[in-house]
């Protein structure tokens, strides 16, 4: 897992070159012309063998974006079988409404807060689990394991957990005499509330693909630093830290698009999506429960599209730049 | 996070001399954070188990009540009796097992194809199909439901399974690994005259289990835990997978008390696969972030 960073980005252009030795692509375009029984049949079993999924691909990856565009023209209630054209109308009509301001504003906080917080307590945690603890690769299984489980599931036992009068958390507060916060009724502490539950199951993540990047740096440069006199914090801040920001800048993108998805632990923990509402959310929201208004979610999905494609361009640029130039 | 580490070639008898401060270093630089988000994240977990054999008055409660004095299976059998859970249960694991089935061995083909097969423009097909990793799901949401239910697949096994099951990820890691096969191996099975078949169900399969079992195991997670698809997809309870029939029950029921069943549910969604991390979470966390590496 160490090296799984580096072999994302530096290794597939080497490996090529060896793919198309071993299928011989160059021979093959030789004998192309005059096609081989053998070369006829690898062709057929291709298709047998790579078809399916293509075109599971095409049709309900690729269209969809062409077809999202296309609905984001129209004015259509969903269900219905009347739709006019629209033009950029569900565009302006997002933009120009204050529906628009409170969703973009709700999305920055969420994306930054819980980008932020997965990021710096992954590395704080990440820190902790790379020395040598006892019981440290059960507590790094366990940071992961938030990672792995239903959404569903998670912001049902959070829901219960912060619930005002009979969460766990509002008994123990009482406890200590102060009252729970609001959390659901509140729109900004319900945004609180749902930012901690995403950091909470995604930070493990974090954590393990920065000890991954971790073990990759070099000891002795740690040492030299050391033997300069640097002390730990020192030597973490000016070495290790800097080392790491190729994988800090990874997940900064990663995290950043899982966070404009985030969908199930919003849709359980606050449904009607008061306070909480992200572009994502927005469009849904706008589909499938409030009006059925699919000409207007499919615009503000194509919005979040570009946003995505954007920050994944940034990240492909930069981590191409970055292959090239070391 | 301050670390009072001796670097590891530190002579012995200095170590020694530092080890109360080197002790207390550990704990409050290691032990102490190392126990405390263990304890947030499985903290949480157990309130969840214990809270499903409470009663509902133990529920419904402003005292810490942290164990129930008379455990029952009430709460499933409230639920079960409120949503048909075998049935979301069955549902759920019938779209995991045929979903994530098809979607191992249409990864296992295609990637054997791009590698082994001989194709024109084979680097240009698996750079449109790596590319598919990246468009989101949620811009496919409703161009891909007015399709489905066009088809009448509202309510279908089919049309949970099919949108899902074109496979990007399972596809570019099982590459990945054909490409680092020693191909003396193929040569000598093309030499006794082994078909393409053969050669990838008898050879090249048996060779990359353990890279197969990742790839089978995240998409088993990940399909399992899948939500917005079939919460758009279902309608009927009946056809609803657990994490939908969740999101029903917790709507049917705005009283209090519901929150014992809500739990009982969230074990049934949660505990396979917390039970499946346990034992296998070497290959799960090696394919979740080789896989979102790219």
């Amino acid at each position: 897992m160490a090296g799984t960073v580096e072999v994302a980005s530096g290794d597939p252009p080497r490996s090529e070159a060896t793919a198309d030795d071993r299928t011989g692509t160059s021979p093959s375009r030789r004998r192309r012309f005059g096609i081989s029984r053998r070369n006829r049949g690898d062709f057929w079993i291709f298709l047998l063998f790579a078809l399916p999924n293509i075109v599971l691909i095409l049709v309900f990856s690729y269209r969809p974006i062409l077809t999202n565009f296309y609905y984001s023209t129209l004015n259509w209630v969903l269900g219905s079988p009347i739709a006019t054209s629209a033009g950029l109308d569900n565009y302006v009509r997002f933009f120009s409404g204050d529906r628009a301001v409170e969703v973009l504003r709700t999305t920055a906080i969420f994306t930054i807060a819980t980008v932020g917080g997965s990021i710096v307590l992954g590395l704080g945690l990440a820190v902790v689990l790379s020395r040598p603890l006892r019981g440290r690769t059960f507590a790094r299984a366990s940071v992961f394991a938030p990672y792995v489980l239903s959404g569903v599931g998670i912001g049902l036992v959070w829901s219960f957990i912060f619930d005002p009068t009979i969460g766990v958390m509002a008994i123990i507060l009482r406890k200590f005499g102060a009252a729970s916060p609001q959390w659901f009724n509140d729109p900004d502490l319900t945004l609180v509330m749902v930012i901690i539950v995403f950091i909470w199951k995604n930070v493990g993540y974090c954590a393990v693909i920065y000890i991954a990047a971790m073990t990759a740096v070099p000891n002795d440069v740690l040492e030299a630093a050391s033997i300069d006199g640097a002390s730990p914090v020192r030597r973490f801040f000016s070495v290790t830290l800097p080392l790491l920001s190729p994988t800090s800048f990874f997940l900064l993108m990663t995290v950043t698009l899982a966070s404009l998805q985030a969908f199930d632990i919003l849709r359980i923990m606050n449904p009607l999506g008061r306070g909480t509402t992200t572009l994502m959310y927005e469009s849904y929201l706008q589909a499938f429960l409030a009006n059925n208004q699919a000409g207007y979610s499919a615009a503000i999905s194509s919005i979040l599209f570009i946003v995505l494609m954007v920050l994944t361009l940034v990240q492909l640029i930069f981590v191409e730049r970055r292959v090239h130039y070391t | 996070m301050s670390t009072t580490t001796l670097p590891a070639d530190t002579p012995t008898p200095r170590r020694r001399q530092r080890s109360g401060a080197a002790v207390a270093g550990d704990l409050i630089g290691g032990y102490l954070p190392m126990i405390i988000a263990t304890l947030a994240v499985v903290l949480p977990l157990v309130w969840m188990i214990i809270s499903s054999f409470k009663s509902p008055g133990e529920i419904v409660t402003r005292e810490l009540i942290l164990f129930p004095a008379d455990p029952s299976l009430a709460a499933y059998e409230r639920a079960s009796a409120t949503v048909d859970f075998p049935r979301l249960f069955l549902n759920s694991f019938i779209v995991t097992a045929i979903g994530s089935g098809l979607k191992v061995i249409l990864a296992l083909t295609t990637a054997y194809a791009l590698v082994f097969v001989r194709f024109p423009f084979k680097r240009i097909i698996f750079v449109a199909i790596l590319v598919a990793l990246m468009v989101p799901p949620q811009v496919s949401l409703l161009p891909n439901y007015v399709f489905i239910a066009g088809l009448g697949g509202t309510d279908t096994y089919w049309g949970l399974i099919l949108p899902g099951l074109g496979t990007a990820f399972g596809t570019f890691l099982l590459r990945q690994h054909f490409l680092s096969l020693p191909k003396e191996l193929l040569e000598a099975a093309e030499i006794d005259g082994a078909g393409h078949f053969r050669r990838l169900f008898s050879i090249v399969a048996p060779v990359s289990a353990p890279t197969i079992a990742t790839v089978a195991l995240v998409t088993i997670v990940t399909e399992w835990n899948e939500y917005i698809w079939p919460l758009v997809i279902t309608n009927s309870l009946s056809m609803a997978t657990l994490p939908v029939g969740l999101t029903r029950l917790q709507n049917s029921e705005p009283d209090p008390s519901a929150y014992a069943m809500l739990m009982a549910g969230s074990v049934l969604v949660i505990l396979p696969v917390l039970i499946v991390f346990a034992i296998l979470q070497r290959h799960i966390v090696a394919g979740l972030t080789q896989g979102a590496v790219k």
